[in-house]
């Protein structure tokens, strides 16, 4: 089947995760202890903002209608309105976008140019001095807050040595690209443990595999061996290992970009809870959900693309 | 720094080769040698761990000072015979606060962890045992809630239900809950399959039955193995809360508060933004050998 | 078949007390303890022997394919007279898939399962003849047809796990003629596959090689399969050679115990034998060796030297050769199975 068709039909799989995903943020409201509207609203509460919110969002309506209500203005791209700013929610979180793709691109790329050739050292000497030093890596890296390791980072190339801006995501492109570096490899370098340990894991497999042993029985050898027989086939676990973590790559930018000061979604988001822009955070969590089902199924696409056994057996 | 890996522990030590007869002696010494004092990484991780434990139990023995105790005479200080690691910018005493918050975050990320482990292993195991829309409903639930980034919904929710160490569990609970219940499924899935339950059912026990005498027992080891990462991600995740604000309100000693306390302070004082983060570290490493070393002690089919 | 001194004429590959050791946890494995044979231009020579008793590992030392924790210690490796042993991986690779390439058991494990199979027969051609893509793609095809794959222009896109085994094994049949070796080694080609394809194979393997002139050495560990397509058969034990000769003689006429154990308690499709009588005991360790013949204590005509004795391969008239001091024993008893039946 092609890939459309594939694609299609992942897409038609992912629709009731979708409307799950809906129902939990329209359920975010009502695990606000006491009355929603008076809770979010704080020291605003006064009685007409107080009804005012009642109003819009149902609240005195049954469940059922209340959600309905939630979807309808969902589906014609309503997010509701800014409680702090009181402008349109979703343009809010638009305009916050292109920093966090930027983050997210940024760190992936970083990720797999630190994973691959640290995974390929380990696996070349398998128990070595070189492989031990690897996988220690993974040990350290599990109990690291990330924000800690920005705060070293920080300190060692934009304090102590002028390298990069402390903050900030810069303007132009390669502005971007210098801002963005600290805060991309701090995301990569929480990431990386995990694909280096997999990527290793699967190239030793592949190493030892007997394709590997006919490709040499004919004569392949030194680069070509290794692109087209050895890391081709070693690839294929490590994106399935990278999409599945997608989640963290993105729930870490929450993090980084409130430590790097970079406006992206996830300074959104923390500066909206101190704001207690209830519906800000509520839209953004849908579009964090959003992104990252999008983006697992473009780890799920890329992998049938590698993997021909895959693609032909769905 | 909290990824899912793809299988929960590394492959640590390779498994001797497949054994020639005569290799029946060599092997009976390789069953010795998988004694659980004898692990390295085990034996290393459990040996920081009590180091870190006994430390932080006997806090109010190592040090004299209150955690919260300000002296605005002497803020900022370097380490000193008075206070070992100095002071912060409200002269409260660093190495106390260290204590205390390692001891605060500790307790509640060990208790946070027992929640999901438990919901998580019951719906893992019906929805494994019992299969059919069980099953579908269960996992439909898990893709929608691995669906939100972890932080992203850890801190709505937090922020939603209000601040506090409550608030705390019960988000833990409501987003961890779901790694356990795939893991269980998958081994349950695994071992339904096995004879020795084919037999039990025969034999006309019943289903509740089955899973908790039977199955439960073999399939509790990867739990726990993974409830040692688990942990430290819900460390990870409460400094975390910590450093934004959220976690437990201030003027509680916490490693994510101290460490957001001292950010200003980055180009004179780092150590008060490092020193915390250390201990965090420390703790992950320490938990960290634990689960690697459970995890090739108790690696199923060996010796 | 000589045991020592000079290799007949016309001799291409020559194998002179090779020792292959394997470092492990267990101690060092002498995977092959002083093996020796040759073969001339054209012919198959059979390998038999048990799992572990080093067939597969003479093999690949002499490709020069060794897993990691495997070395060649010790002895020669002669191709067309030059040694490999000594020379470098550079040159190796040069003569593997030329001169010399390997055909695999399992051919979906030994395929890469992301490579199209047409360019994986092209690939050495490609790497090893400096061919332009275009005409490796051609003898990819020709090489198809040639080892009986249906529709090949359609075929050659495909990928490994599209074929069926035993269309897996002709493609690697395929790869292995790619570069027009002068020696194919076969590492038990027919054991996973069915058996009426294996008999397919078989048939053509000894074709294509009767059309090209290429010698085989076919490693099995089934005697009626060396006996359908080899004309020479070495027995190996306990990673030692313990007989050789033609084929005909040593399947019918074992002068050592051990081929005398593997003809007993093989079936044999001809006739119906009373029972099939298996070899008691297990293959020894090759970590520590039993002493004297490796063979001795399963033996059931040892006498007090063979256990402490060394036992090499002796050559005896007639071009066979055995390793048992006391091959009599096997003629004797041989004589005596007649007269009962």
């Amino acid at each position: 089947m092609g890939r459309m068709t594939f694609v299609f039909r992942r897409l038609l799989q992912l629709v009731p995760v979708a409307i799950g995903v809906t129902i939990i943020c329209f359920f975010m409201i009502h695990l606000i202890p006491g009355d929603p509207a008076r809770t979010i609203l704080g020291i605003h509460a006064t009685p007409r903002a107080v009804a005012l919110l009642h109003e819009q969002w149902g609240l005195n309506r049954p469940l059922i209608s209340q959600y309905w209500l939630f979807l309808d203005r969902l589906l014609h791209g309503n997010l509701g309105q800014s409680l702090y700013y009181g402008g349109s929610a979703l343009s809010l979180i638009i305009s916050h976008l292109p920093p966090t793709l930027w983050l997210i691109t940024y760190s992936s790329v970083l990720a797999v140019l630190i994973s691959v050739p640290l995974a390929m050292i380990a696996a070349s000497r398998k128990d070595g001095a070189r492989d031990h030093v690897v996988r220690a890596v993974p040990l350290l890296g599990l109990g690291m807050p990330q924000f800690w390791l920005a705060f070293l980072l920080i300190y060692a190339f934009a304090i102590k040595f002028h390298f990069f801006p402390v903050s900030g995501w810069g303007s132009g492109f390669f502005g971007h690209l210098r801002s963005m570096f600290l805060p991309s490899l701090t995301v990569a370098l929480a990431l990386a443990p995990v694909v280096i340990r997999s990527l290793r894991a699967s190239m030793l497999n592949v190493l030892g595999a007997e394709f590997v042993t006919t490709a040499r029985s004919k004569g392949v050898a030194g680069k070509r061996l290794f692109l087209r027989h050895v890391l081709r086939n070693a690839v294929i676990p490590a994106v399935t290992v990278l999409g599945i973590n997608i989640g963290f790559l993105i729930g870490g930018t929450v993090i980084i970009e409130n430590v790097f000061a970079i406006p992206g979604l996830g300074q959104l988001l923390i500066n909206s809870i101190f704001q207690r822009d209830f519906t800000v955070v509520q839209g953004l969590a849908l579009v964090f959900a959003i992104m990252v089902i999008l983006l697992n199924l473009a780890a799920d696409v890329a992998y049938a693309s590698l993997d021909p056994r895959v693609r032909f057996s769905r | 720094m909290s990824a899912i890996p793809l299988t929960p522990q590394p492959g640590a030590t390779a498994p001797p080769p497949a054994a020639a007869p005569g290799a029946r002696a060599e092997r009976g010494e390789a069953r010795r040698a998988r004694r659980w004092y004898t692990q390295p990484a085990l034996m290393i991780g459990i040996g920081i761990m009590a180091v870190i434990l006994a430390m932080i139990i006997a806090a109010p023995l190592i040090t004299p000072y209150n955690p919260n105790a300000q002296n605005l005479n002497a803020t900022l200080l370097g380490p000193s015979a008075h206070h070992l690691l100095g002071t912060d910018q409200l002269g409260r005493d660093t190495w106390t606060r260290l204590l205390y918050g390692t001891r605060l975050d500790l307790r509640i990320a060990f208790i946070a962890v027992l929640f999901p482990f438990t919901i998580g292993m019951i719906l893992g195991s019906v929805a494994g045992y019992f299969g059919g829309w069980v099953d579908t409903v269960i996992m439909r639930v898990v893709d929608v809630v691995i669906a939100f980034p972890f932080y992203v919904l850890l801190i709505a929710l937090v922020f939603v239900l209000g601040p506090g160490e409550r608030s705390i569990y019960i988000a833990i609970t409501l987003v961890g809950w779901v790694s356990y219940a795939r893991i269980i499924r998958g081994e349950i899935l695994v071992a339904k399959r096995q004879d020795y339950i084919l037999a039990a059912q025969s034999g006309g026990l019943g289903s509740v039955r089955i899973m908790r005498r039977h199955l439960l027992p073999n399939v509790i080891t990867q739990a726990i193995i993974y409830s040692m990462s688990d942990i430290v991600q819900d460390i990870v995740a409460i400094v975390t809360l910590g450093y934004f604000g959220l976690g437990v309100p201030p003027p509680t000693a916490d490693l994510g508060s101290m460490i957001n306390d001292g950010q200003n302070f980055l180009s004179t004082h780092w150590q008060l933004t490092t020193i915390p983060g250390l201990a965090v570290v420390l703790v992950g490493l320490g938990l960290s050998l634990i689960g690697d070393g459970l995890a090739d002690l108790l690696r199923p089919g060996q010796a | 078949m000589t045991a020592a001194g000079a290799a007949p004429a016309g001799t291409v590959l020559e194998v002179r007390d090779l020792h292959v050791r394997i470092t492990s946890r267990q101690g060092t494995v002498r995977a092959v303890d002083g093996v020796s044979f040759d073969v001339s231009a054209g012919e198959a020579l059979g390998l038999v022997g048990e799992s572990g008793s080093g067939k597969s590992m003479t093999l690949r030392a002499v490709l020069g394919v060794l897993p990691a924790e495997a070395r060649v210690t010790s002895g020669e490796i002669l191709l067309d007279g030059v040694n490999l042993v000594t020379r470098p991986q550079s040159e190796l690779n040069r003569i593997r898939g030329t001169k010399m390439s390997m055909i695999f058991q399992e051919p979906m494990s030994a395929l890469n399962p992301v490579m199209r199979v047409g360019w994986q027969i092209a690939e050495g051609p490609q790497v090893r003849l400096g061919f332009s893509r275009a005409r490796a793609a051609e003898r990819a095809l020709e090489l198809m047809r040639r080892v009986g794959i249906p529709d090949p222009e359609r075929r050659f896109r495909a990928y490994p796990h599209e074929f069926s085994g035993g269309m897996r094994q002709r493609v690697m049949i395929a790869i292995a003629l790619s570069c027009d070796p002068e020696v194919i080694l076969c590492d038990e080609p027919t054991t996973a596959l069915d058996v009426t394809i294996q008999d397919q194979i078989l048939r053509l393997l000894a074709r294509l090689c009767r059309e090209s002139g290429a010698s085989l050495v076919f490693v099995t560990h089934d005697l009626p399969v060396v006996a359908q397509i080899c004309q020479r058969v070495a027995v190996m034990y306990g990673a030692q050679l313990v007989e050789s000769g033609a084929v005909a003689d040593v399947l019918l006429n074992p002068w050592h115990p051990y081929t005398r154990g593997l003809v007993r308690s093989a079936p044999d499709f001809d006739y119906v034998r009373e029972s099939l009588v298996p070899i008691p005991g297990a293959p020894p360790s090759l970590v520590n060796p039993p002493p004297g013949c490796r063979f001795h204590p399963r033996c059931e005509f040892v006498e007090e030297d063979c256990r402490v004795s060394e036992t090499p391969l002796r050559l005896l008239p007639g071009g066979r050769a055995t390793a048992c001091l006391h091959y009599e024993r096997c003629l004797d008893a041989a004589a005596a199975d007649r007269a009962q039946a």
